[in-house]
């Protein structure tokens, strides 16, 4: 019995410490989906992006990924803005973001997995780090650096972000932007530039997500894939927008998968939180901090 | 037209298409051919639910895996003709399609998408855990050999998915042309206002998605047959889900020539990709093609013709308007 107790804190424990992973994963959702209204499906694909890039520069350069990740964060930020003007123009200015819109973004998260499987391939890609094979033992606890490291690095960027949103001109300008652009533009505020601006901040978090992700688990490009689930089941259960509530949600996650993987086998994992996602759009699509 | 004539049309020209398939005497083009005549079914089966009603399924690939798969399980409990699992197949899924219809009745846009690619994950994760059929290791099914009087089995399939996608065409244009189609029509242009007028939305919403997965499928149910070995990251692979999503946007969305001329021309384009360049290059076309026609031409090829001819779109009178309004012109 003392045996299963290990096991099952050793389970909530790891489960917190992945759950802050996803936080940062789901943090450029919660900001494009959350707070845009743009359903930007395509996330997952630019976080292995991200993956692949600080795979690139570990490799060749033995750079350490998080340290590549921050330094591409600028590259990944015009992405996002030069993504968002195309889908200003085509789309949000015609009216037609709905279907079209979704379409462009699954277009999107098609090519960029294809892209990468022609280049790349369909192997599995990892990194090199000093901190990546250690593993603390606290008592009975196994808290593995390679978990650790990113948890903490994610938790420092949601902080940022949220100091971002909540202290700064431009992040309260993108709040605002969510509650009501047409006096955002009586205040002399150009809305789209607001909303290019915190897409590209969006994308910009794909970049450091992805490196977390390659330290964690070895890459291939369609890894993504289950993480768009994860994503937006993490968004709406965090209700839409929040940072505090997505940390909170991403941690729930975390450890309803991680306890399912350990006592019913890592195959079911997957349903955890596409089942979560599904029971909370139909009961509570609010989530569990509504804005 | 009439309906019933329409369809007597459709199966002159699906049998004329046989026959010349027939009397090309390769058997490439007869696989090659289910390939497209599949994409005809689902992508034909998603604009009912996409095009008419606004409804975006991303998890086309689960309802045409799990017809795949009922005939997998069938194919365990007792051997039956394949125009039967067919039907069993359109029953599972279709019931499928009801329940989560059921499920996400409240979910509007987006949520709905994001809720059909969540079930399209559960439902795999499903069967992988199922070891009846096969699990993530797969199942086998055995084709035979010949069928008389056509000659090679494959002749067979192609002739059930050639019947699929006129029935499919003929269900669609029916539609179309119905008091459902209207209904469907008023839920893709203003849901809300719909709703306050006395239309049914509910209702239609749980039509609308039976009929889809049901179709789709019908679509799945003869492809163990067709591939002999079925594993679940082939039958929820995600270039159905893409395909039968591309197929009617690049095609135009609003009537049932749209999906038909999308699947065709993609689905020929694909195959001929395929053969002379690679399989992983005639994805990234699909992907490229997507994105490219939801940009530069929203309403597809039909949206194009019609610009073409300086015609007014075939019920696009709303989306005219918008158009006028942000171009300044008067329609």
């Amino acid at each position: 019995m003392i045996f299963s107790f290990d096991l099952l804190i050793n389970a909530i424990v790891s489960g917190i410490l992945i759950g802050a992973f996803y936080a940062a994963v789901t943090a450029g959702v919660s900001l494009s989906f959350g707070i845009l209204d743009i359903v930007n499906i395509a996330h997952p694909a630019f976080i292995i992006l991200g993956s692949y890039i600080a795979y690139i520069f570990n490799i060749s350069l033995g750079l350490d990924p998080i340290i590549v990740s921050i330094l591409a964060t600028p590259a990944f930020y015009a992405l996002g803005a030069g993504i968002y003007q195309i889908y200003y123009v085509s789309f949000e200015k015609r009216g037609q973001e709905s279907l079209r819109g979704l379409a462009f973004f699954f277009g999107l998260l098609f090519i960029t997995e294809v892209l990468l499987v022609l280049y790349f391939g369909v192997d599995y890609r990892y990194v090199e780090a000093p901190y990546i094979g250690l593993t603390w033992h606290v008592g009975f606890l196994d808290i593995p650096l390679r978990i650790l490291v990113p948890c903490v690095v994610s938790l420092l960027l949601i902080a940022v972000l949220q100091l971002l949103l909540t202290r700064t001109f431009v992040g309260r300008a993108i709040m605002a932007v969510a509650q009501d652009q047409l006096a955002l533009k009586l205040m002399a505020v150009d809305p789209i530039r607001i909303k290019r601006i915190a897409f590209g901040v969006s994308i910009a978090t794909a970049s450091l997500a992805g490196a977390f992700l390659i330290i964690i688990q070895p890459v291939e490009p369609s890894v993504g894939r289950e993480y768009i689930g994860r994503v937006f089941a993490i968004c709406v259960l965090g209700g839409m927008g929040s940072l505090p509530g997505t940390v909170l949600a991403a941690m729930l996650v975390g450890v309803v998968e991680s306890l399912t993987s350990t006592f019913y086998g890592p195959s079911w994992a997957p349903a955890v939180s596409f089942g979560f996602l599904l029971l909370t759009l139909a009961v509570r699509p609010a989530g569990l901090l509504g804005r | 037209m009439r309906t019933d004539l329409f369809f007597l049309v459709c199966l002159i020209v699906g049998a004329a298409i046989f026959a010349a398939a027939f009397a090309l005497g390769n058997d490439y083009y007869f696989f090659a051919g289910y390939v497209v005549l599949q994409y005809v079914v689902l992508s034909t089966a998603w604009n009912i639910l996409g095009g008419y009603c606004g409804y975006v399924n991303f998890g086309s690939a689960a309802f045409f895996a799990l017809g795949a798969y009922s005939t997998v399980a069938m194919h365990k409990l007792y051997p039956l003709p394949i125009p039967v699992l067919v039907v069993i197949g359109g029953i599972v899924s279709g019931i499928v399609g009801l329940g989560m219809g059921y499920l996400t009745l409240r979910l509007r846009g987006a949520f709905f998408a994001i809720a059909t690619l969540a079930l399209a994950v559960v439902l795999q994760t499903f069967v992988v855990n199922w070891a009846f059929v096969g699990g993530s290791r797969g199942a086998y099914i055995i084709r035979p050999e010949a069928i008389w009087p056509l000659g090679n089995y494959i002749r067979y399939l192609f002739l059930i998915m050639m019947l699929l996608a006129v029935g499919a065409i003929t269900v669609a244009r029916l539609i179309e042309r119905s008091r459902l189609g209207y209904g469907f029509a008023t839920i893709r242009d203003d849901e809300l206002a719909a709703e306050a007028s006395g239309v049914p939305t509910l209702q239609l919403k749980l039509i609308a998605t039976t009929i889809s997965g049901a179709l789709m499928g019908m679509a799945g149910a003869p492809f163990p047959y067709y591939i002999g070995f079925l594993q679940p990251s082939s039958a929820f692979g995600l270039d159905y889900a893409v395909n039968s999503i591309a197929m009617p946007l690049i095609g135009g969305t609003t009537s049932w020539v749209g999906p038909l001329i999308g699947a065709v021309l993609l689905g020929s384009l694909q195959q001929i990709a395929t053969v002379t360049i690679s399989s992983a290059v005639n994805l990234l076309i699909v992907g490229f093609l997507l994105v490219g026609f939801v940009i530069v031409a929203p309403n597809g090829i039909i949206g194009l013709v019609h610009k073409y001819i300086q015609h007014r779109p075939v019920g696009q009178v709303g989306r005219r308007r918008i158009e006028a309004d942000v171009t300044g012109q008067v329609p």
